[in-house]
This record gives structure tokens, C-alpha cells and sequence, in this order.
């Protein structure tokens, strides 16, 4: 929770986090160093320097590390805890719905489990949705169409496969569809970071949300232009909200980008844990303001209700979430107040 | 006399460092419309003696497009082999998931089909082309927003020909350098005679007086992305590479004379 000066509570919804185990023992193969490494350079190229974690303790951390790190250092009330499994680079996979079960398990208020599916595992890949739908029950997936998998470096949504997969999501309630974009590598010679097939899927699933990761980046003008056609399409703010640390002036154009294309309602913010941590994103972004000029430019204001929204009221939306019955649950505060009260 | 020929040798050495890094320099980025140069990503650039141009370039991240990275790499050797001495160019991209493939290709003179067989479906036009639409737009997004500040109505700016626009009198430097930028990526939409519009769409229609604002409002999408990619681009290169290197820095046409002679 976090509390403004004037003493208003605001509940906070982290969008997108990580329970992974990238440490060497896990890797496969080299691809399983390098994407590891990847990681860590973000986190050391985006995070303040006082921030900065060890590389062992990136590679993997422990669940109640991530339970501080989220809820009682940060100011997270909820995170939805978003699978990675690259079983082509980890003998364990990276960050499997069981893993991060194990968190979801040990503090089920606090956590939303989502789950995954990879349309290139056919009837199997079927199947498996089903029991995790069932045993998990999921409102949520995430897809990361970059996945390898044998000679595929990647899919789209639009493919037939693809298809059959999100008509199964909607039969099993699962309404929110978390894509992760890019880089899709084969055929070489398209743009591994093409939107446009969310364009197509968003059209043809009315029922179904989708949220897209990063906001699409670094592709954020097409998706821009997406999300304002569609509806039912959304933008993560992972990757482009930690720029409020070290590049301010471009986080500010971002976020009145989205604003101004895809309004207010539909902004998630999202930690990317363990990339980067909540206590710092939040203090700094409920201190920012938009500049003068970015906001004369686009007419965008980033208000404490907007604000509000990014931050949990979108996401609980999405997810279903009762904000005051939550904070009971949480035991923030008792049903009833006593009458000597 | 052997002096003098080790001097006048040193000199052309430089010169032609000069020339190498000043061909370089013309290379762009594709998605980021930005020289290699000034990114940071060529890590080493020498002439032996037998004219042999050796470059050795990086990127970001060890995941970046295999195309884009291509592109760079077939670009600088086309660049390069257009100084009328070079007689030889060896162009290395390192720590790479694609290093191999795109270092045999271009070593080969391969085209980008012929490199990647069956991962690829064709050539890089449609996707270069693509971001060459894209470079126009965030140059002519500058460029409109610096006229309109300079005093032109929306009216006047929409009926520019070449001829008027190159005919303005910017009472700053940074007009012309934006109109010059402009310019280079004109032709990417449509011909480009003197008394052809100066301002127009991607598909090449004229732009409505009216909704100019709503117009520009759609390309300033496109230069907070780029701006941001470019950003973001720099921060990932300097964490994974020792960029305090005499190399970096002095990556510009002209700034190398000094670090030119230390390779012989």
C-alpha cells in the first residue's frame, strides 16, 4: 500500500512478475547464460546504482526475498506471477507455472497465478492448459511467442495453431492474455517485433483481453496505433517505467504517448521483478510529474486518479479483484468496525 | 629517404583511417535511423598494408534481429568497398546468436536469402523499406514542427514545393541540418523534383491543412519510439562492453587522426 502525503491509500496491483531460477546450475546451453545475461543487463543498465543486485542473487533468488521485495519493502499489495518456461534453454525450465505456484501456494492472497501455453505443443499443449486451468483456476496466461522450441524461433498469435489455443482459453474462463512480443526470429527476414497479429487476434476474440507486455516496445508507435482501434487491448509498463529513473524526459513522452493513444484505463503498471524492484518504480513514479512542454505538446496530464489506475484500479478490473474485501483479507483492516470505535 | 617514406606512409594511413571512419559513418542503424558510428557499436576499424579494411562491430544484446544486424554489416561492406583503394574488407560482428551466419555471409558477398536458406522467406526490401517510411517520418515531423515555429501557417507549409522549402532562409542552424536530413529520406516516398510537394504522407498524398496537427500527432508516435529504442539501445551497449575504450567517443569522421596511428 502506499500512502500519499495527504494521507490517501492507494492499492497496488504489480502486473507482471517473476519467480525464476536462471542460475548456471539450471542453464542447458549457452542460450540459457546469454538470456539470463540479457536480463541482468537491463537491471544493471535501468535500475538506480544503490539498487543494483549481485548476479547470484539475480540468477536466483529465494520466495521470501521476492515476499519482501514485494510487499514489505515495496509497495505492492497484489502481483499476478507471469510463467517464462523456455524448456529449450533451462533443464528446469525458467519460470514455470508450477514454480511460481510454489509462491502463489505459501501466500495465496497476495498472489494471481497465471499460467501459459505454447500453440506449437498441439493436443499435449491442449491438454496441459486444461489441468492447469483446472488445478490452477486460471484467469489469466501469458505468451511469449519468442520461445524456442526445436528448429521454431517463435510463433504468432495469428497462426492456425495459435488460434485453436485462445478459443480453448475462452471456453475455460481465461480472459486475460498477457503477450509478451517478440523477438520472433523465423522468418528471418520479417520484423521479429511485429505487432500486427495482436491487431488480428483482438478483432477476432471480443471475449478475451489483451495485454501486451512492454507495451510493445520496441514497437510502441504500431502498438499505439493497435490499441486504439481495439477495445480489448491493453499496455504493460514493464521495460518503460524504469526509464523514470535514468531517462525521465523519454519515460515522460511514453507514458503521454499512451495516454493520449490509448488512454488511462488501460495502462497496467508492472514491476518485471526480479528485473527491477517495486519500492523504487513507485516512489518515483508517484513523485513524477509530466513535464510542462511533453504535456503542452499532448494535452496529457498524469492526475493522482490516473495514477491510481495504472497502478492497481486497471488491473483489479481486469482481474476481478474487490479492492475492499481484498485489504480485509489481507487484514489491513477488520469487517466491522467495532461500535466503540 | 627511408624516414621520409615511413612519414608519407603514416599520413596516408591516417587519411585513409579518415576516409574509413567518415564511410562508416553514412551506415545507419535501420530501426534506430542512427549512424553505427555514433551508437557506439564499431569496436575496432583498420587498414593493413595490404588495403584490407578490418571492422569489428557489437550490439546491444547478444538477441538483437539477426536482419537488422545484417543489413548493418552488408551495408558497411557496400560502404566501404566504395573507397576506390580498399581492395579487401573484413567486417566481424561479435557475441552474436547470428555471428557465424552473418560473418560467412557477408565475408562471402552472400545476399541475406543465400545466407539464411530456409529461415528466411525472401530478402530485407519490404523490411527496410519499412523503416526507411519510418526515418522519413520522424525527420518530417522535426522538420514541420521547426517551419511552423519558424512562422509558416499550416496552410503554407502543406503547399511547399522542394524548390520553397529549400528556398527558406532558417534563421538558425538546426533548419537547415533538418532540412538536409529531410531531404535524404524524401525519395523513400515518392519523386522528388523541384517543384513536387515537399510535404507528404507516407503514401504519398498531399497533407490536409486542417488536421496537420492530428497528422503530426501520429508521427510524434513514431519519433518517442525511435528516441526511446535509441535510449534504451545505448544503455543495454554499455553494460555488456567497456565502452571507455580510446575507440569509443571518438567514433566521428574527423576525431580519429590520433588512435589511426597506433595500429601500425
Amino acid at each position: 500500500m502506499y500512502k500519499t502525503a495527504s494521507g490517501e491509500e492507494i492499492f497496488i496491483i504489480d502486473g507482471h512478475t517473476h519467480f525464476w531460477d536462471g542460475s548456471p546450475a539450471n542453464h542447458k546451453n549457452i542460450h540459457g547464460k546469454q538470456f539470463i545475461d540479457c536480463f541482468y543487463a537491463y537491471h544493471t543498465g535501468l535500475s538506480p546504482k544503490e539498487e543494483v543486485w549481485p548476479k547470484e542473487k539475480f540468477e536466483k533468488y529465494d520466495a521470501q526475498t521476492m515476499y519482501d521485495d514485494l510487499f514489505v519493502r515495496g509497495y505492492d499489495d497484489m502481483a499476478i506471477l507471469q510463467p517464462t518456461y523456455l524448456g529449450d534453454f533451462y533443464k528446469e525450465g525458467f519460470n514455470t507455472t508450477e514454480r511460481n505456484a510454489t509462491m502463489k501456494n505459501k501466500h495465496p492472497d497476495r498472489f494471481i497465478l497465471n499460467g501459459a501455453f505454447d500453440p506449437r505443443d498441439g493436443s499435449k499443449g491442449l491438454e496441459y492448459l486444461h489441468v492447469l486451468a483446472e488445478r490452477y483456476q486460471l484467469k489469466g496466461v501469458k505468451l511469449y511467442t519468442a520461445e524456442w522450441r526445436g528448429d521454431s524461433k517463435g510463433y504468432k498469435l495469428t497462426d492456425k495453431d495459435s488460434y485453436k489455443f485462445l478459443e480453448t482459453a475462452q471456453k475455460l474462463g481465461i480472459k486475460n492474455i498477457h503477450v509478451h512480443k517478440g523477438p520472433t526470429i523465423i522468418p528471418l527476414n520479417r520484423d521479429a517485433f511485429d505487432v500486427a497479429d495482436i491487431d488480428d487476434v483482438a478483432t477476432s476474440f471480443q471475449g478475451l483481453n489483451f495485454i501486451v507486455e512492454h507495451c510493445g516496445l520496441p514497437r510502441l508507435d504500431d502498438f499505439c496505433w493497435i490499441a486504439t482501434q481495439e477495445t480489448n487491448v491493453y499496455g504493460g509498463l514493464a521495460v518503460a517505467l524504469p526509464f523514470i529513473h535514468s531517462r525521465p524526459g523519454y519515460f515522460a513522452h511514453i507514458i503521454s504517448e499512451l495516454l493520449f493513444w490509448i488512454g488511462e484505463d488501460k495502462i497496467l503498471y508492472g514491476s518485471d521483478y526480479g528485473i527491477w524492484t517495486p519500492k523504487w518504480l513507485i516512489d518515483k513514479f508517484m513523485a513524477f510529474e509530466l513535464p510542462e512542454e511533453v504535456t503542452k505538446e499532448t494535452g496529457q496530464t498524469l492526475s493522482l486518479q490516473t495514477k491510481k489506475k495504472i497502478l492497481g484500479l486497471n488491473a483489479a478490473k481486469l482481474y476481478g479483484i474487490d479492492i475492499e474485501a481484498q485489504k480485509i483479507k489481507l487484514g489491513y483492516q477488520s469487517a466491522a468496525k467495532p461500535a466503540y470505535a | 629517404m627511408g624516414l621520409g617514406y615511413i612519414l608519407v606512409s603514416r599520413e596516408l594511413l591516417v587519411d585513409r583511417s579518415e576516409e574509413v571512419w567518415r564511410q562508416l559513418h553514412t551506415v545507419v542503424d535501420p530501426e534506430l535511423d542512427e549512424p553505427v558510428t555514433d551508437m557506439g557499436f564499431i569496436s575496432r576499424a583498420e587498414v593493413d598494408a595490404d588495403d584490407c579494411v578490418h571492422v569489428d562491430f557489437r550490439l546491444p544484446t547478444y538477441w538483437c534481429a539477426a536482419n537488422f544486424a545484417y543489413m548493418m554489416a552488408d551495408d558497411m561492406r557496400t560502404a566501404l568497398r566504395a573507397l576506390p583503394w580498399v581492395r579487401k574488407t573484413n567486417i566481424v560482428l561479435g557475441d552474436h546468436m547470428y555471428a557465424d551466419a552473418i560473418n560467412n555471409g557477408v565475408a562471402q558477398g552472400l545476399s541475406f536469402q543465400e545466407t539464411f536458406k530456409d529461415e528466411a522467406t525472401g530478402n530485407l526490401d519490404e523490411l527496410r523499406r519499412t523503416f526507411l517510411v519510418k526515418a522519413f517520418q520522424r525527420r518530417q515531423e522535426a522538420l514541420i514542427k521547426h517551419v511552423l515555429s519558424a512562422g509558416f501557417t499550416a496552410n503554407r507549409v502543406v503547399g511547399l514545393s522542394i524548390a520553397e522549402l529549400r528556398a527558406i532562409n532558417f534563421v538558425d542552424a538546426q533548419g537547415g541540418k533538418l532540412r538536409e536530413r529531410y531531404m535524404e529520406r524524401r525519395g523513400v516516398i515518392s519523386a522528388s523534383a523541384t517543384d513536387d510537394l515537399a510535404f507528404v504522407s507516407a503514401e504519398g498524398h498531399s497533407l490536409p491543412e486542417l488536421e496537420l496537427s492530428s497528422y503530426l500527432a501520429a508521427l510524434r508516435r513514431v519519433r518517442a519510439n525511435a528516441e526511446f529504442n535509441g535510449a534504451l539501445c545505448r544503455g543495454l551497449l554499455e553494460v555488456r562492453f567497456d565502452m571507455t575504450t580510446p575507440l569509443s567517443g571518438k567514433t566521428k569522421p574527423g576525431c580519429r587522426t590520433a588512435a589511426a596511428t597506433a595500429q601500425q
